[in-house]
């Protein structure tokens, strides 16, 4: 589709190509002869008496060429091209592209308007929805979460039984929807960097990893006044704020003592963008039954 | 017979008319499909093909600086920048390109290998920390990636020329203000490579809505 900022490109396109084509045509036939008597010489002479024939175009290649004058002008009356002309078949690139969404539609719609009917711990139960869930899954999910869905560090493991915000269907398809953002404030300047290795013991004793018991002791203390107000008074989490659980063994950036003194230290910024808008509901239902499937397996 | 004999002999005798009916007759293809480009709305404005506007604006300093450190790492010898108007691809990707989504871009980073992604619709797609894990070291959150690492992109960046360059694109037609250019070093201030390049890929492909 043309739009072009004045009517001269129109008839600019369109005097060129009709000039070229005709200009072929009066090559070729200003080229149309046939043999008639013996073959002259072209008159160029190399390396003393190297001569060359002027002999007439041959025929089949001739016929090629009328061919693909014939050709153009077909395919410009059918299709778009001679300036702003549509084209007798009215054939444009975003017409074949939404014939091509149309028919996928028409095939796509009733098997996830099937699944959209069902609730998620039924879809996760069907093992063709969960082959749809995977694919969906390893082409909009695996870059953070992983292919196996077992996250990576800072991007959660989706397969155990640990959430951050709630693994039910309804938390899991907001999660989908509208995407997370969780935040943990930095607390390196209120402890100080003696209180930040006091918490991360009390928060390793928390999971029975080995830990100073004294500072687990004094640590224990420091965490009731600065972090149980999200993580609770007995670090069991709380997910209405994205705040993980940090008495169970699922660690999203790692358990070492360094690691925690660094999540404290500097506290955490982490996103997941939304994907509501981008794949709509009915894909959104069927991710969210892949992922709610793949902690709560269905019974065989 | 004799007059087109007479005809081919002084093109091919004289070197000036060989030149220039050469010229002519290969440029055609040209003046015919290239030429009417600069001037059709679709492809010299910020609107998309029902002359609806698009949210396209000029490249802000640190785009503008992280878009030239994606040229620089060769980012475009891997990933397109070109959604095809396929339902394969914007199943996958979002939104077909649109001409009018490039207007700013000089010139433009459409490629045509795709040994990675298609990366026009990137933008908002991941949090910046997933790409400073990935541009770091992509086997960190994609463990099958075959990506090479960006680890030196944590340094700052290079602001003494960031005034000359809006200039010169102003004069190719971006509408940067004076204030813009004269804040542009400000804006840099501080800011490493990978920041820059994050805001870069942060920006891609959101002038379209994602899909439909």
């Amino acid at each position: 589709m043309a739009d072009f900022v004045s009517g001269f490109w129109n008839v600019y396109v369109m005097g060129l190509v009709a000039l070229s084509l005709l200009f072929c045509l009066f090559v070729l036939m200003s080229n149309n002869k046939r043999e008639t008597g013996p073959v002259e010489l072209h008159g160029h002479v190399w390396d003393e008496n190297l001569a060359e024939y002027n002999n007439p175009l041959p025929r089949w290649w001739l016929y090629l060429f009328w061919l693909t004058l014939v050709f153009a002008v077909v395919y410009l009356i059918l299709y778009p091209g001679f300036g702003n002309a549509k084209g007798l078949l009215g054939w444009a690139s975003v017409g074949q592209y939404e014939t091509e969404i149309r028919k996928a539609e028409e095939r796509y719609a009733p098997i996830f308007a099937k699944y959209q009917g069902m609730d998620v711990a039924a879809v996760a139960a069907d093992p063709e929805a969960r082959g749809m869930g995977q694919r969906l899954f390893v082409t909009y999910c695996a870059q953070c979460h992983g292919s196996d869905a077992r996250g990576a560090k800072g991007f959660p493991n989706l397969t155990d039984k640990a959430w951050h915000w709630g693994g039910d269907p309804e938390t899991i398809k907001a999660t989908v929807t509208n995407g997370r953002i969780g935040v943990m404030p930095p607390l390196g300047p209120t402890l100080g960097a003696g209180g930040v290795k006091d918490v991360a013991n009390y928060v390793r004793s928390l999971s029975g990893l080995a830990h100073d018991s004294l500072r687990a002791q004094r640590g224990a203390e420091l965490f009731q006044q600065n972090c149980a107000a999200c993580h609770g008074a007995e670090a069991k989490g709380m997910p209405a704020m994205g705040a993980p659980d940090l008495s169970d063994d699922a660690w999203l950036y790692g358990s070492s003592e360094a690691t925690i003194m660094e999540t404290v230290t500097k506290g955490r910024m982490n996103r997941m963008p939304g994907f509501g808008e981008f794949l709509g509901e009915a894909k959104v239902h069927l991710l969210t039954a892949y992922v709610y499937g793949l902690s709560n397996k269905p019974a065989q | 017979m004799a007059k087109s004999k007479s005809n081919h002999d002084f093109i091919e005798r004289s070197v000036g008319w060989l030149i220039v009916l050469t010229l002519l007759t290969v440029s055609v293809g040209g003046l015919v499909e290239i030429v009417p480009l600069f001037f059709q709305k679709s492809t010299t404005m910020p609107i998309d093909r029902q002359g609806n506007q698009l949210n396209v604006k000029p490249y802000d300093p640190v785009r503008l600086v992280g878009r030239d450190i994606y040229v620089r790492e060769g980012c475009y010898n891997c990933h397109s920048q070109m959604i095809r108007p396929f339902r394969a691809e914007t199943e996958r990707y979002g939104h077909y390109s649109v001409a009018g989504e490039f207007i700013y871009d000089r010139p433009f980073q459409w490629g045509s290998k795709r040994t990675g992604p298609d990366l026009q619709r990137v933008g908002g797609r991941y949090s910046d920390e997933w790409h400073r894990v990935h541009l770091n070291n992509p086997r960190d959150v994609v463990p099958e990636s075959n990506m090479p690492a960006f680890p030196w992109l944590e340094r700052p960046v290079k602001a003494d020329d960031i005034e000359q360059k809006m200039q010169v694109l102003r004069t190719l037609g971006h509408p940067y203000s004076d204030e813009e250019i004269a804040g542009a070093r400000a804006a840099l201030e501080g800011k490493t490579e990978m920041e820059a390049l994050i805001a870069y890929l942060q920006g891609l492909g959101t002038a379209l809505s994602n899909f439909k």
